[in-house]
């Protein structure tokens, strides 16, 4: 560590100047970037603290949707009084990470931008249709949640470039979201698979839109988007069910480690979307 | 490589050090202000043994820049009795031998005094969720679990009678 620099701007500009460096790292909870400096897997020179910035720590309501400061950790999207209720998949996903401990630092953008496949609020993101609103050298601009991460530890954003926010859409009645991971233990592990399902219907109970997003279960989290098809115009019905288990499996590319065989993986992907898709469902039902 | 300059408040009282960019918290709170009560196990967020409260939030200290406490309010171990007199949770661990070696004790008495003030009544589920991320490899956990709901409970009972 010895030309490291610690580096806290106040406001976006600076850091994206800041971020700009040849190895500039940004910072936002910490618990997996310092953890890489320690081990000298990350060798940044410069490491650049986001949350000083104002708005990148901090929920607010807009347009009908939520914005979400990149920052902001784990444990505040529970504690937030409407968040988990229109976002209960969302949040029971961020709330996945670590322990007590790491929840009260553990922010959205650093669960993105750590690009690990088995990163438990990503796939409950993508379902959810969220945006990162992305700050850079040439303006902010807009991009989906699945198209940061390209494999694992790589990302899509350009030098100097960061997350600021994320955008949850405007949810409608009669929606709502899940999302289940596999572990062997109750607590604190990474996931062998993860599944999330976020889905809306109409007053009838008919599924009206649905996506489906899987994770470990290959480089990048996965949208299925056949799987989510497949519950749509549906009522959840068995057949609906086991089509969507089908374009799951399909679509799984896992590897086998000591934590699961691809087959395992992709046997249990199909299994936790079901389960995920039922939650939802039944969570979507409950919303006046 | 120059050092940083950091103002912030530990267990109530001001204090400014000086951090190389790379220091943790948990290195300046035991190498510069000798504050050694704080362990260092793992080193990377596993163990807990180095958690304090930060802005009153629960955190691994080994996980936090020294120079991103900056205005910051810092609990550690060495705050928590009040003079003289243990705070409820540390005598609830001496009464129910909720110790063994020690290592771990100052972490999980930091963790579980943040559980009592976001939850004065937890279940044993929550207290045993909440502290999930405080390793002991000596008490099989049962006797911390049974004093810290002893103490929660004490807790309770000295509010309503104050």
């Amino acid at each position: 560590m010895a030309q490291l620099s610690y580096l806290s701007p106040s406001s976006v500009d600076e850091a994206v100047k800041a971020l700009s460096g040849a190895s500039a790292r940004a910072l936002s909870g910490g618990t997996d970037l310092l953890v890489q400096v320690r081990s000298g897997r990350a060798k940044p020179d410069h490491i650049v603290d986001l949350k000083r910035i104002p708005g990148l720590i901090g929920i607010r309501s807009e347009n009908g949707g939520f914005v979400i400061g990149s920052a902001t950790c784990g444990a505040m999207l529970s504690e937030h009084p409407t968040l988990s209720k229109i976002w209960p998949g969302v949040v029971e996903a961020a709330n996945l990470i670590g322990s007590t401990q790491v929840q009260g630092r553990a922010s959205l953008a650093g669960n993105l931008c750590n690009a690990s496949p088995a990163a438990d609020s990503v796939p409950a993101m993508i379902a959810a249709r969220a945006t990162c609103v992305i700050a850079g050298p040439s303006g902010t601009r807009e991009a989906a949640v699945e198209t940061i991460v390209t494999g694992p530890g790589k990302t899509s954003l350009g030098a100097g470039e960061f997350i600021i926010a994320f955008k949850l859409p405007p949810r409608g009645s009669k929606a709502s979201d899940a999302y289940l991971r596999l572990i062997p233990r109750t607590e604190m592990d990474i996931a062998v698979a993860g599944a999330a399902v976020s889905l809306a219907l109409d007053a009838d109970g008919v599924c009206t839109s649905a996506f489906v997003a899987l994770g470990a279960v290959a480089p990048t989290a996965l949208l299925v988007a056949d799987a989510g098809q497949a519950l749509v115009g549906t009522r959840l019905e068995a057949a609906a069910l086991t089509q969507m288990e089908e374009a799951v499996r399909a679509a799984c590319q896992p590897i086998s480690d000591k934590r699961g065989t691809a087959d395992y993986r992709t046997k249990i992907a199909a299994v936790l979307a079901h389960r995920a898709a039922v939650i939802a469902w039944n969570r979507a039902k409950e919303q006046a | 490589m120059s050092k940083q300059r950091t103002a912030a408040i530990v267990n109530g009282d001001p204090v400014e050090f000086l951090s190389d960019p790379g220091q943790t918290l948990l290195d300046v709170l035991r190498d510069e202000l000798h504050l050694t009560g704080s362990k260092e196990g793992c080193g990377s967020g596993d163990c807990g043994a180095c958690s304090v409260i930060m802005d009153g939030r629960l955190v691994c200290s080994c996980l936090v820049l020294a120079a991103e406490v900056e205005g910051c309010r810092v609990e550690t171990i060495e705050g928590l009795a009040a003079g003289g007199t243990l705070h409820p949770l540390q005598q609830k661990f001496l009464d129910h031998a909720a110790l063994q070696c020690g290592f771990c004790t100052p972490g999980l008495l930091m963790a579980s005094k943040a559980l009592l003030d976001a939850n004065p009544d937890p279940t044993e589920s929550e207290a045993r969720y909440w502290l999930a991320g405080n390793l002991c490899r000596c008490t099989g956990y049962d006797k911390i679990i049974k004093a810290v709901l002893d103490a929660a409970a004490e807790l309770r009972q000295d509010r309503k009678s104050a």
